[in-house]
């Protein structure tokens, strides 16, 4: 399906996928009384911090990302990416790291399940991360970086 | 067991979202960012799908007793705003902008982009120790 005035969006894929990473959301919180968010689990997975889950969970959880992935790749016969130069890539790992651990949260645990519980925490955290996120993009248009391959 | 495994099947459900999604490509998600210029709506329908069926799950967890293989729920309590949360979560943003990944499509993106996902993750790894030095195991 295509969205009206947006010929590359993938509305459907994006609901779907979306409702995929709900439902992952749903096992964690129905099943083992955890917020599923990725910068509290990597952490506590490397015991640095994060989430209070028993570390072979956070563990389990972060392995179970690339395996999920895969799984996309295997069945639908490829996916296309374009990633950024390593020095580019390192310098926003930083920062992604640094700020998901004072920010307690990225878009899984503020973006999917603060929000979606109307936590004021998490919808300030993500209101501000996405008016980052857009800030930086413009900037670096309007400097003419083009930092994806 | 009791732990691990629906650990194990709600990290593979997240990483088969975010690919099937289009998360795993960082030009879809700067897409998204790029709300002044070539603008992919993209990302707004796969947080949309996620958020509809996560509200729905927080209106079944005040009928529950307990979770179903914990003894009790763990959620995060506090909802007072200070200068942490938000600097954080700017910085998180700026580094989002920068490169069009965040942990979970970083780290799903190993099995894509094996070298730049792991530059990523080193990266984002590191960002996380330097917090964690320097404010200790206290929190």
């Amino acid at each position: 399906m295509m969205l009206p005035g947006f010929p590359d969006a993938a509305p459907l894929a994006g609901l779907a996928g979306g409702a995929l990473i709900g439902l992952a959301a749903a096992v964690m919180l129905l099943g083992l009384g955890r917020i599923a968010g990725v910068s509290g689990l990597a952490a506590r997975a490397v015991g640095i911090g994060g989430s209070g889950i028993a570390r072979n969970g956070a563990w389990m959880f972060v392995l179970g990302l690339p395996l999920g992935a895969l799984l996309v790749v295997l069945l639908s016969g490829g996916i296309e990416a374009h990633f950024a130069d390593p020095l580019t890539l390192g310098v926003a790992g930083l920062l992604v790291g640094i700020g998901t651990r004072l920010g307690s949260g990225c878009t899984s645990g503020h973006g999917v399940c603060g929000v979606s519980r109307l936590s004021p925490r998490s919808l300030v955290a993500t209101i501000t991360f996405m008016a980052a996120g857009i800030a930086t993009v413009a900037i670096m248009n309007a400097m003419g970086l083009e930092v994806l391959k | 067991m009791r732990i691990a495994l629906p650990s194990l099947v709600a990290g593979t459900l997240f990483g088969a979202g975010l690919a099937l999604g289009g998360m795993t490509d960082p030009a879809r998600v700067r897409g998204f960012l790029d709300l002044f210029g070539d603008w992919d709506p993209t990302l707004a329908f796969v947080m949309g799908g996620a958020v509809i069926v996560m509200a729905i799950v927080w209106r079944i967890v005040p009928r529950m007793a307990a979770p179903l293989f914990e003894e009790k729920f763990h959620f995060p309590t506090r909802d007072d705003l200070d200068s942490r949360l938000i600097g954080g979560a700017a910085l998180f943003g700026i580094g989002w902008g920068i490169a069009g990944l965040c942990p979970g499509p970083g780290i799903a993106a190993l099995v894509i982009a094996p070298w730049s996902a792991a530059v990523f993750v080193l990266a984002l790894l590191a960002g996380m120790t330097i917090i964690r030095l320097f404010e200790g195991e206290g929190r």
